[in-house]
């Protein structure tokens, strides 16, 4: 049976009941059990640590799409001091499954892009769950060249299932408007830093993941299609859904070793939706850390190192 | 309907696991068009670009029939031939698949690039190979298109890629998703170069080829009945719960709502082609 809900923290929960019943029990009897049970909450608390250092992949998929995971607009309200939100693909329409904007972090103006997911079932279908249509695509397109027209730094946060498959999506080019963000990120000559801060899906997340530095979220996971999709498509098999998650190599570890990710960030033990300041804390200082070096560097350059990033992923043998 | 009813031919018993794709011409052999069920004789077939002549069905080509079908004759001149995959990701599997891939098509990868003619003018030629692993893209298929674009770059000669793909390849995990970005990458340097890319999409062209370098081209040609979408058909149809409308997501499907530039039958593309050449002066901004 395939685990559909990462349930550990419940299960804490109620063997943390246990103990505070048992904790009032022999106080009731005046049976002083005090020493022991702070021991038994002590293993617990040291179970719990180790029990979140060895997540397997799916594990982490489960817990990259928590409900209650923090989302983009939880990252800009923290982040900025001041933030105006930006919409509509003048083409056609406004996708709210992407957030785009521009924000001041620190005193530093920066266009801000992200994927948008609902933390009710109200939220979710006003965005989509998270999964864009072209229009969305069309409106980052837009803000990425006027983010180079005013020489202003881009930040993307990457949570998505994946673009929208509709008929709607398909009529008004998809594809077509997916590999146009990939190309003008690839050759924007502003810095761009991405975050991927839940799950990412397919092509429709790595449209705002061709940056300059792409941090990760330790429980955050990146692959080419879901472990869903793949085990059914190449295994024909739904329940291996978790051996095909450990097989793609999905997770920030995973795409470090890669040398996808440059960097990852460090979530608080039981995941970003149990701690959001803490979560926040870690994210300001991942950008604290690398804006100021995409910023301070070279234009060419800057454009030189990021074709040179891509350019270099890719392994294969040359028989000639 | 009435008439097409009277003038179906289903004379012979044909077996129906005959893969007709997997050697390029078989003498004396025949298929079944699968949109007008008539019967074509392979060597009709051969000469009719593998057009059913009935219904105008453009049946699966291989590379090196639509090389034949493009360039020159003896024009073409394969460059990195010798780049084939190695399984990065320990995948299950993966070597196995790569294995009977290369013996159903004969070939060493998903794609074959080189240096070609087109009515006298030099290109760069790419062009993908479905039945290798449907096409799809892993690290060699994205370093191949990146190194021919590279190369025309250098050249300064167009490029020409004809399409067709699953997506991206799975069992490459994310590095084969990174490839979208790479080969885009490479194509906005040929844009900066100022140097024509003219895409041929061909059934199927679908997911993260179609998402990436198909749709990035100066001139976007389809052939005719080519599937050309972001999400295949049945996870569309999974997903909204409803039946697709008839020729979605087919070429005459994609000219219509404005996503390809034109849809050029077999039998025309070298013309087409040399003419957008010419017009062009050989590809170069002036």
């Amino acid at each position: 049976m395939v685990k559909r809900q990462f349930d550990y923290e419940q299960k804490l929960k109620d063997l943390k009941a246990k103990l505070e019943e048992l904790n009032d029990l022999s106080k009731n009897m005046q049976f002083d059990l005090s020493s022991e049970i702070e021991i038994l909450e002590h293993k617990i608390q040291e179970d719990r640590e180790l029990r979140y250092q060895n997540l397997v992949p799916w594990e982490k998929v489960l817990l990259s799409r928590h409900p209650e995971r923090p989302g983009a607009v939880d990252y800009i309200a923290a982040l900025c001091d001041e933030w105006i939100e930006l919409q509509g693909d003048r083409c056609f329409g406004e996708d709210a499954a992407m957030i785009a904007g521009i924000g001041s972090f620190e005193g530093q103006a920066l266009t801000i892009l992200s994927y948008r997911k609902g933390k009710n079932t109200k939220e979710n279908l006003q965005y989509n769950f998270g999964m864009p249509h072209p229009e969305g695509y069309r409106k980052i397109q837009r803000l990425l060249r006027q983010a180079e027209k005013f020489n202003r730094p881009v930040l993307t946060f990457i949570d998505t299932p994946g673009a929208y498959p509709g008929i709607g999506a398909e009529e008004r080019g998809q594809a077509w408007a997916i590999s146009q963000v990939l190309m003008t990120m690839a050759g924007l000559r502003v810095p761009v830093l991405a975050i991927v801060t839940g799950e990412g899906g397919s092509g429709g997340a790595l449209a705002l993941a061709v940056s300059d530095r792409l941090l990760m979220l330790a429980n955050a996971v990146f692959a080419v299609a879901s472990p869903e999709a793949c085990a059914s498509i190449l295994w024909k098999d739904l329940e291996r859904v978790e051996e095909m998650a450990q097989a793609m190599k999905i997770t920030a570890q995973d795409l470090y070793e890669l040398g996808i990710v440059d960097e990852i960030i460090a979530e608080p033990v039981g995941g970003a939706h149990l701690d959001y300041e803490a979560t926040i804390a870690s994210i300001k200082d991942a950008i604290r850390k690398h804006l100021p070096v995409i910023v301070g560097c070279d234009r060419d350059e800057l454009l030189a190192r990021r074709y040179e990033k891509l350019r270099s992923i890719g392994k294969f043998k040359t028989d000639e | 309907m009435i008439k097409n009813t009277f003038t179906r031919k289903k004379f012979f018993a044909i077996n129906p696991n005959m893969d007709h794709s997997q050697t390029p011409i078989k003498p004396n052999l025949s298929s079944t068009c699968p949109s007008c069920s008539a019967r074509v004789s392979e060597e009709t077939l051969a000469e009719n670009y593998r057009v059913c002549a009935k219904c105008k069905h453009h049946f699966t080509m291989s590379a090196g029939q639509r090389i034949e079908l493009i360039v020159d004759s003896g024009s073409f001149q394969e460059f990195n031939g010798g780049l084939a995959s190695i399984n990065i990701l320990d995948f299950p599997g993966y070597e196995e698949k790569l294995e009977k891939a290369e013996q159903k098509s004969g070939l060493r990868e998903a794609i074959i690039t080189g240096y070609a003619s087109i009515g006298g003018y030099d290109i760069v030629l790419a062009v993908m190979e479905s039945d290798f692993m449907m096409a799809s893209m892993g690290s060699v298929v994205g370093e191949k298109v990146s190194r021919a674009i590279e190369r025309a770059i250098e050249r300064r000669c167009p490029v020409i890629i004809c399409t067709s793909s699953g997506g991206a390849r799975m069992q490459e995990g994310m590095i084969a998703l990174m490839q979208m970005a790479k080969t885009s990458a490479a194509v906005n340097k040929l844009n900066e170069a100022g140097l024509l890319y003219i895409a041929i999409l061909t059934n199927p062209t679908t997911g993260g080829v179609s998402a990436s370098f198909a749709s990035l081209a100066d001139i976007i040609i389809a052939e005719p009945g080519a599937l050309v979408g972001f999400a295949g058909p049945r996870v569309i149809k999974q997903t909204i719960g409803q039946q697709l409308p008839e020729k979605f997501q087919r070429s005459e499907f994609l000219l219509e709502h404005g996503m390809i530039d034109i849809i050029v039958e077999r039998s025309q593309i070298r013309e087409k082609l040399t003419c957008l050449l010419s017009l062009h002066k050989g590809g170069c901004r002036g």
